[in-house]
């Protein structure tokens, strides 16, 4: 394979925004989250955790509460409207004003016939669920403060509320308010401050547990209203709660960045009584844990520090396992760079503009074996940077640039927008309206939408795909021999000839033989594929961690090949190393991938967000650790 | 000052027949500064724990065999390290219980010592002058060992230094009356050999001592006349020097010897100016007994001694604040301490660091010089030779007529009640050529006509007013002042200033009674908020006592009416207030203690490689 000439780019300031809720579908095993900037992702649980769907956000959305309803998902905000998504095609499906001022949570029953919102002018309203629609009912008798959290008891009959400085039950059936639980405020300064109770949850046997601002996490009694329990668990807030579907744990996420785990046991042993007992703490986050889900075999929490965190309980597991391993989720599951190949160009996504950079011109000497050969930004004449901001309030979906740099399109949910590119001295761009000539274009676009069914869709149903039971990740067309290359999300890889409509030879060769082991057993997806213009059989692909070239005419690594091979290879020499070569040619030089890309010079472009760099942008955490602490 | 404490026996000593022979062969340390390893002259090793007094472990070897040299212990092993009969090396563990069981190398030559230092690797010295680590020694014991001494000359004395990285091995020699000292540098190894200057009496020296010190080595040698010598050989001195340099040496003390020589004496360096000696009288003592005494060497005197019972053996040991003295029937321990001495703290505190000694060069008159014509000793000497000596003459006469012009004034002010001229006396003091010994009564004068403002420049101005006046104006601004105010503020800002010996001032302050010391306490608190709230604001200027000086006089105050205070109700809520504040005070500077400690393990981390945000580099696939 030889030297390589790599552009390492790192100007790319991609910035994941905070974590704001989150909504488990147990019977799908889909998980919602919303973040910061309204946008809504969803998480396919049965298939490594994949990112299937991602529904962008606006400028005026906020959401600060998931709710499924079955298959149905529903949020609402502090705009005050209450939104359901339409999940096949990725956008809101309507929204509608509830009337009651800013939103603050949003629950269902679990027949799933009625929503309830808790709203800032201290009314709790109900909404019938209908089939295409839902429509207003009625409001539980109305309180002073706002109500923040809201709980429904598995019957249906009652629901508690979580205010400011106490909890409300409220009987639902008749609309009044039937118990009033005062919280404690926080001792010392803080007061003054009124406690807010930022989570409630009702259980079956009418205890309610809640977090609160002043740090605690209280058992009560939902009959008598009387205080059960006590649990101090931080200095700041406890932000979010979450029972487990037998009603057996709670767990709290708290201001400092840790989960904290109750459950229901006889604090001693072999003694009958039960009681809510504070047993694990996880810290997997350095800030705010705005939203969490307990779900059967992990905790899955996600906050101000914008990662998804997927803490698996390890005494659900028998065995050391693919599943029981701890899943950090940090960039989103699909591409944001997109490089023209011919033109050195790249194209930067962010939710409301795109950057446009070209790369630097490099000497065309071969610089032997230099790993850090660098030079200034300045030098090398590189930048030449164009916004489009987005005009409106809707987020960018896509985006694509052609490989001749000519051409550059992007996507709302409501448009598709295409624009002619002229980059030689000046850049300039002209909008052009879409026409048969770059259908194509607009079709690569459509094509990244209708990945999430499982099959994909090329150029005009020219055939489909043999369905595969787990989402594509990533995948290309082949510029000269027209296959198809797909990566899932287990790690699968496919090659399938658009041409002869079949899997290709050296597909079938690779299912047979079976992938290598530590190939299925990382753990980020592949999120793009893209070919060697001169050699045609040789495919780029990457992941987070590594990149990868897969050269098809090498022989196929079994179990026993060393996988991992290319320091080896460095140690061998020249005679002895091709008996050692095998297809995948992977390097894990670059870290914190969100692009590899193989320009039409035979170089590669790396396109790194180092996570360290977006950790200094999050604000400070309430609770630094402190020298030798 | 330096000072001798009370000191202990670690153990008793078993007199040797040759009666000029100690009964100890050497003392050195453990890795535990608590430990010391006593090797005796015949057959044992003993490892005590100094502050129990108690033996932890002993060795013995053979009936027949002989310890010929001090046992060390090798700091990177924790092993000990032992020569029997001249050839045979032993290395054993804490916990081996029986010494000739334990590991022993025959090596082909006969040693004189091994030496180990923390940081270094144990070495092996030859009787003939050759050096070898011992770790390759003994991974070939039966390696030739070289000559590097020639035939008559014999070693006298040795030790070892290890500074920045660098290990060195020191021994002195003698052949046919001259003495030599060999510096051996090892890795790279290199060899220079000086000769020392050559006593009139032609006798040999009684004792050496080799100490580090600002990259240097300082050798310390006692001659029987009581002449102390030092030399310096530079840590990282030119190495090219070839053949024998003659090692230049200063005369650091010439101590009282009486009449005779001494016999077997030995002197030690603890600091830069202070050398412990053993085996020479007391200058004030009658004869024949022994003492170790401490003697500063800037300034020749005597600092501090005590009485040895027994004859005195030979050589002394220092250890981390602690003098091994084998005497009599008992090696004692005595522990000592040397404070930094310098002009300064003989005058008293410094006023501000920096100004105050560039100033008192000037406004301290010598007045031996003036009013009797006598050379001033020491230091002073050094002061003057600096300054040109037309200046010197004006400035001295100046002072001296200014000083009677100032006397005058005085003697007829007290003569005569209604004479006082406060403001030609001010002016005098403002010249700054006037101090308060020329003129003792000028602060009293001012302090009984109520003349505040004079008595305030006087505070400022004079460097050596006595700490009786100091408290005496303290007393009468206090009285006349029962409210904290801003004239007393002032004032008392003056008080703090002046300059002070703690344990001159504590007498006098101690005559305060507590409503005064409540109310000087309250203003020391006051001052002090008032400081360390606007520290940045605070100007170094003449007016403003720094907080070190504030808080100087808060703990003597406390110190000297403690129990007092203590008992006084007016006191309590005072006391609490100080309480607290100096909780948080030390708070803070545990938590800065904490931060520094951190940053400086910043300083220690590697740095990452810096990645910019772009760069074209090359990477190699197979």
């Amino acid at each position: 394979m030889g030297e390589l000439k790599v552009h390492r780019v790192r100007f790319f300031d991609y910035m994941p925004t905070a974590i704001r809720a989150m909504a488990f579908n147990a019977h799908t095993e889909r998980l919602a989250l919303a973040r910061m900037d309204g946008s809504v992702e969803i998480f396919n649980f049965t298939d490594h955790y994949f990112q299937e769907k991602v529904i962008p956000g606006k400028d005026s959305r906020s959401i600060e509460s998931l709710c499924w309803v079955g298959g149905r998902l529903f949020s609402a905000g502090l705009n005050g409207e209450i939104a359901e998504y339409d999940l096949e095609n990725l956008r809101p499906k309507y929204s509608l004003e509830a009337y009651g001022g800013p939103i603050w949570t949003v629950i269902s029953n679990t027949q799933g016939t009625q929503l309830a919102i808790g709203c800032e002018d201290g009314t709790v309203k109900l909404f019938e669920v209908l089939e295409e629609h839902i429509q207003f009912e009625r409001n539980l008798d109305r309180q002073k403060g706002r109500i923040i959290s809201l709980s429904w008891h598995p019957s249906g009959t009652h629901i508690a509320a979580g205010m400011m400085d106490m909890i409300r039950v409220f009987d639902v059936p008749t609309g009044h308010a039937v118990q009033r639980l005062l919280v404690d405020r926080g001792i010392g300064g803080s007061k003054s401050r009124e406690t807010v109770v930022w989570s409630v949850a009702f259980l079956s046997d009418h205890t309610v547990v809640s977090g609160d601002s002043a740090g605690k996490v209280q058992v009560w009694d939902g009959h008598t209203g009387t205080l059960v329990k006590t649990h101090l668990v931080t200095k700041w807030d406890v932000l979010a709660l979450s029972v487990s579907k037998d009603e057996s744990s709670v767990v709290a996420g708290t201001s400092e960045g840790t989960v904290i785990q109750f459950q229901f046991i006889a604090p001693t042993l072999h003694q009958q009584d039960k009681e809510w007992v504070r047993t694990r703490t996880f810290k997997n986050h350095t800030h705010d844990v705005r939203a969490l889900a307990e779900i059967e075999t992990a905790i899955v929490s996600g906050g101000m520090d914008t990662h998804l965190v997927v803490r698996p309980l390890l005494e659900k597991f028998d065995e050391k396992s693919h599943a029981s391993g701890l899943r950090k989720i940090h960039f989103p599951h699909r591409n944001l760079v997109s490089c023209a190949k011919k033109a050195g160009l790249l194209l930067f996504q962010f939710p409301g503009q795109l950057e446009l950079w070209r790369l630097g011109d490099s000497d065309g000497h071969g610089e032997k074996h230099t790993l850090s050969k660098k030079r200034e930004m300045e030098e090398i004449q590189s930048i030449s940077l164009t916004l489009f901001k987005q005009k409106g309030e809707d987020h960018i979906c896509c985006s694509a640039l052609s490989s001749c740099g000519g051409w550059l399109a992007y996507s709302t949910v409501s448009s598709v927008r295409i624009y002619r590119l002229q980059t030689d001295n000046n850049i300039s761009i002209t909008k052009v309206l879409p026409n048969p000539e770059l259908a194509m274009t607009t079709k690569c676009i459509h094509i990244l939408r209708y990945t999430s069914h499982g099959s994909v869709l090329v150029f005009q149903l020219h055939c489909i795909v043999p369905v595969y039971g787990s989402c594509p990740s990533a995948m290309g067309i082949h510029p000269t021999t027209n296959n198809l290359t797909m990566v899932h999300a287990d790690q699968q890889l496919f090659e399938y000839s658009i041409v002869e409509k079949q899997y290709t030879d050296w597909s079938r060769k690779l299912q047979k033989q079976g992938l290598h082991n530590v190939w299925l057993d990382r753990d980020t997806p592949v999120t793009h594929v893209t070919f060697n213009p001169k050699n045609p059989n040789q495919v780029v692909l990457h992941d987070m961690h590594m990149f990868c070239i897969i050269d098809q005419s090498l022989p196929l690594p079994d179990q026993k090949t060393q996988f991992y091979n290319q320091m080896t290879l460095r140690s061998l020499s020249e005679q002895e190393r091709p008996s050692h070569l095998h297809a995948f040619k992977i390097c894990k030089t670059f870290q914190d991938l969100l692009c590899v890309s193989l320009l039409d010079d035979q170089s590669l472009v790396v396109v790194e967000r180092p996570l360290l760099a977006i950790t200094s942008q999050l604000p400070a955490p309430v609770r630094q650790k402190k020298f030798a602490t | 000052m330096a000072a001798l404490y009370e000191g202990f026996t670690l153990c008793g000593l078993v007199p040797t027949q040759n009666a000029s022979d100690s009964p100890i062969q050497g003392i050195e340390l453990d890795g535990d500064s608590d430990h010391a390893v006593v090797t005796d002259s015949t057959r044992s090793v003993t490892l005590y724990k100094v502050s129990d007094q108690k033996p932890l472990g002993s060795w013995t070897v053979k009936q027949g065999q002989l310890l010929t040299c001090p046992a060390v212990c090798n700091f990177q092993t924790k092993e000990y390290v032992v020569v029997s009969d001249n050839k045979v090396i032993r290395v054993w563990k804490d916990e081996d219980l029986n010494i000739d069981k334990a590991f022993k190398a025959t090596v082909s030559a006969d040693v004189w010592r091994v030496h180990s230092a923390p940081g270094g690797e144990p070495v092996v010295l030859f009787q003939r002058g050759a050096v070898r680590l011992l770790d390759s020694l003994l991974s070939a014991p039966q390696q030739p060992i070289e000559d590097v001494l020639s035939e008559e000359e014999v070693i006298r004395w040795s030790t070892n230094i290890v500074a920045e990285k660098q290990h060195f091995v020191l021994f002195t020699t003698e052949q046919k009356g001259e003495h030599f000292l060999y510096v051996q540098r090892l890795n790279p190894n290199t060899l220079q050999k000086y000769r020392l200057e050559r006593e009139d009496s032609g006798a040999p020296p009684l004792s050496f001592s080799a100490s580090l010190r600002d990259k240097h080595i300082n050798l310390l040698y006692l001659y029987p006349n009581g002449c102390v010598y030092q030399s310096v050989v530079a840590v990282r001195g030119p190495v090219e020097l070839e053949g024998v340099q003659t090692l230049p040496r200063s005369l650091r003390l010439r101590l009282p010897v009486g009449e005779g020589k001494l016999g077997a004496a030995s002197a030690v360096a603890l600091d830069e100016a202070h050398v412990a000696v053993v085996g020479m009288p007391h200058p004030s003592a009658r004869t024949g007994k022994d003492f170790l005494c401490i003697w500063n060497t800037n300034f020749q005197t005597l600092q501090a001694g005590k009485e040895m019972v027994g004859r005195i053996h030979g050589p002394v040991w220092c250890y981390l604040g602690k003098l091994f003295v084998p005497h009599g029937k008992a090696l004692s321990v005595i522990p000592y301490e040397c404070q930094k001495s310098s002009l300064a703290s003989a005058l008293g505190k410094l006023r501000h660091a920096g100004i105050a000694v560039s100033k008192s060069s000037v406004a301290v008159p010598s007045w031996n010089s003036l009013l009797h014509g006598d050379q001033p000793q020491g230091p002073a000497k050094i002061v003057d030779t600096r300054k040109s000596n037309g200046f010197i003459g004006d400035a001295q006469d100046l002072q001296l007529s200014v000083g009677q012009l100032a006397c005058h004034l005085v003697a007829r002010s007290q003569a005569e009640t209604a004479f006082y001229t406060p403001g030609a006396l001010a002016q005098l003091v403002q010249t700054q050529c006037l101090c308060h010994s020329v003129c003792p009564d000028l602060l009293l004068l001012a302090l009984e006509h109520k003349d505040y403002f004079l008595c305030q420049l006087c505070l400022q101005l004079f460097p050596d007013i006595p700490e009786v006046v100091t408290c005496a104006c303290l007393k009468t601004f206090i009285r006349s002042h029962q409210s904290i105010e801003m004239r007393l503020f002032n004032l008392c800002g003056g008080v703090l200033q002046t300059a002070y010996s703690d344990n001159f001032l504590l007498p006098h302050l101690k005559d305060l009674n507590a409503q005064q010391v409540i109310l000087f306490l309250q203003y020391l608190q006051f001052v002090y908020l008032k400081f360390s709230q606007d520290v940045y604001t605070q100007t170094p200027g003449l007016r403003s006592p720094t907080m070190t000086q504030i808080i100087d006089w808060l703990c003597l105050l406390l110190d000297a009416h403690f129990t007092v205070l203590v008992m006084a109700p007016d006191a309590k809520g005072l006391l609490s207030n100080l309480e607290s504040f100096v909780k948080s005070q030390v708070k803070l500077f545990s938590e800065l203690g904490k931060i520094e400690g951190s940053l400086q393990e910043l300083h220690k981390m590697k740095l990452s490689k810096d990645i910019s945000q772009y760069s074209i580099e090359v990477i190699e696939l197979f």
